[in-house]
């Protein structure tokens, strides 16, 4: 005899996550390397300034919203800012996920408690239905949006729901809760490297790049 | 069958007052989940009814079921409660043996055809019967037999009732639960490695006041099985606050932190230690530092590690992930050279075009 909620959260600790750290560990090495390889012709041209600090800094200051955009587009900026920061803090520092990060990595830092974890996951969600809507409201941006986007948003708010379900017991199954929530993290990793999710590894790349061709000519950027 | 005294008579050789009698009494009832008006009625059930015959067979186990049971700090009401049923056959307990024995089996079962509980702690072997007999007849054969006359069947620890340890990977007698062979029976679920003495006992004491009590879908008393240790532990706050203890012997295990991180696995696991506890409600794994190994679920033994924490991985993911890293990598390579070459031949292939040119296609 056996239990099938059991059975699925094991599935998704043994041969699920197997799969899931493959497709993204593989899928992000391929992308990247590819860009890598790819490379740029060489630019013969003396520089006029200093590209690698250009560039470096361009990581960073491209984080902040330039000057007037949060008020050309303010859901935008801050939703987006709310749901990164929300992510972020019910990720890293919701005990269960340190002891997946201590696996993985022998790394650990101290927890958060439930309160703050479960808030950042809120203010997470809603400023991803924020965000939707106003893609959704926006006749130019529903325009826009492709499928990828709405798949891309569906797999990022998952996780953070299904997450809030099994930790709170809201309804159904403990065990199944917490195989889903599983299940929808590793959705989410299997998705990474082929959407723009990508972004979270590339960004880095694409600012120094954006940088140090300024920074190469001379420009602040 | 041999005549015993009856509980009301045995309760006073042992020197326990019929107000100690109904006070346990209560606590079974409120053990149940059952409204507290119904006390009383246990008490006249345990007292007056008919004994019903038991027949308690053991079969691919530690023996850890019967002693849990029969040896919590004796004489307590659970050892008499078995005296409220009549206990016809049970190799370890009962004083004959061999053929004798079986005789007693077989006589119990014809006197009491279609009428007797039937007990079963531990699992049955199915790759080869001879991996486990008794008196030399198969455990299969055994239970198939005794199962076909019994009015419902009481599969007792997690053997019995899943499979248990002998049927954890890689399973080398081919184990299985009473309920993977017996489909035609009423069976009641009694899970734990081993179980709770009130658990069983109150198990047997709702069977022969009330009949069967509710069961979940793996056949667990809901009375017993309903909630996770996880939402009854009194370590639930530190897990709330995000307080845990990373080693057994580290200041958050001093403090009593939660022992998620050791592994617990509390918050899967359906049974009532955290409330009802052990040895006469004296404390609990989780109370005395070990994190919980979830031994009332199915297959707890090939849950990925006892001291794995639950959100980790449990397989060799790591060469996985070498692997993917390795092929990943080589097939990027092999894709920006091929993006390269392509480049290089769309240069090749470059014809200068002019105005004239465009002029005299279109
Ligand atoms: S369930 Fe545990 S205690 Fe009971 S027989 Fe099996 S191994 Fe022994
Ligand atoms: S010790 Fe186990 S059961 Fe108790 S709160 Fe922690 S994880 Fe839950």
């Amino acid at each position: 005899m056996t239990n099938p909620n059991f059975d699925l959260l094991m599935w998704a600790r043994t041969t699920g996550f197997d799969i899931a750290l493959a497709i993204m560990v593989g899928g992000i090495l391929l992308r990247v390397v590819e860009i890598v390889v790819l490379g740029r012709k060489k630019d013969l041209a003396r520089p006029k300034g200093n590209p690698v600090a250009q560039g470096l800094k361009t990581i960073f200051t491209r984080s902040l919203p330039r000057k007037g955009m949060v008020k050309e587009a303010p859901v935008t900026y801050v939703g987006g800012y709310l749901f990164h920061i929300g992510f972020a803090v019910a990720f890293l520092f919701l005990g269960a996920h340190i002891a997946l990060i201590t696996d993985l990595t022998g790394l650990g830092w101290p927890e958060a408690n439930k309160a703050l974890i479960e808030t950042a996951a809120a203010v997470a969600v809603v400023a991803l239905i924020a965000l939707a809507w106003t893609r959704f409201s926006n006749p130019v941006r529903r325009m826009l949006t492709t499928f990828d986007d709405w798949l891309v948003w569906t797999l990022s708010i998952l996780p953070l729901v299904t997450g809030y379900i099994a930790v709170n017991k809201l309804f159904g199954d403990g065990t199944l809760m917490m195989a889903i929530h599983m299940l929808s993290a590793e959705a989410l990793m299997v998705a990474f490297p082929f959407t723009k999710l990508m972004h979270a590894v590339t960004f880095a790349m694409a600012r120094y790049y954006n940088g140090s061709i300024q920074g190469r000519k001379g420009a602040e950027s | 069958m041999t005549e015993r005294p009856l509980l009301p008579e045995l309760l006073r050789a042992n020197g326990i007052s019929r107000r100690g009698f109904m006070k346990y009494c209560a606590a079974l009832t409120s053990a149940l989940a059952l409204p507290p008006a119904l006390a009383p009625k246990i008490a006249w059930a345990l007292e007056n009814a008919a004994r019903p015959s038991v027949i308690w067979l053991s079969f691919q186990e530690c023996t850890g079921c019967t002693e849990s049971i029969t040896r919590s700090a004796a004489p307590t009401i659970e050892d008499l409660i078995f005296n409220a049923v009549s206990l016809d056959y049970h190799h370890t307990l009962m004083a004959a043996s061999g053929t004798a024995a079986e005789e007693a089996r077989l006589a119990a079962m014809e006197a009491n055809y279609g009428k007797y509980l039937l007990v079963v702690d531990g699992s049955i072997p199915v790759d080869n019967p001879a991996y486990s007999c008794i008196a030399g007849i198969s455990n299969l054969e055994m239970l198939k037999e005794t199962a076909a006359g019994a009015a419902a069947i009481v599969a007792v620890g997690t053997c019995a009732a899943f499979g248990g340890i002998p049927h954890a990977n890689p399973n080398p007698t081919g184990a299985v639960a009473v309920g993977d062979i017996i489909t035609d029976k009423p069976i009641i679920n009694v899970p734990g490695c081993p179980p709770i003495p009130i658990v069983m006992t109150s198990v047997l004491a709702h069977y022969l006041t009330f009949g069967l009590p509710d069961l979940d879908e793996l056949g667990r008393p809901k009375a017993f099985y309903g909630e996770t240790i996880h939402d009854r532990c009194y370590r639930r706050p530190f897990y709330d606050k995000g307080l845990f203890a990373e080693g057994f012997d580290d200041e958050g295990a001093r403090a009593g932190w939660c022992l998620y991180k050791l592994g617990c696995k509390g918050p899967t696991t359906k049974s009532v230690c955290a409330t009802v506890k052990w040895n006469d409600g004296t404390s609990f794994p989780i109370q005395s530092g070990h994190p919980c190994l979830g031994c009332t679920e199915p297959n707890f033994w090939d849950n990925g590690g006892f001291y794995k924490p639950l959100s980790t991985p449990a397989g060799d993911y790591r060469r996985v992930g070498l692997a993917a890293a390795a092929a990943g990598a080589a097939l990027g390579v092999a894709g920006g050279l091929m993006g390269r070459a392509n480049k290089a031949r769309a240069a090749r292939a470059h014809e200068a075009v002019d105005a004239h040119d465009l002029e005299k296609k279109s």
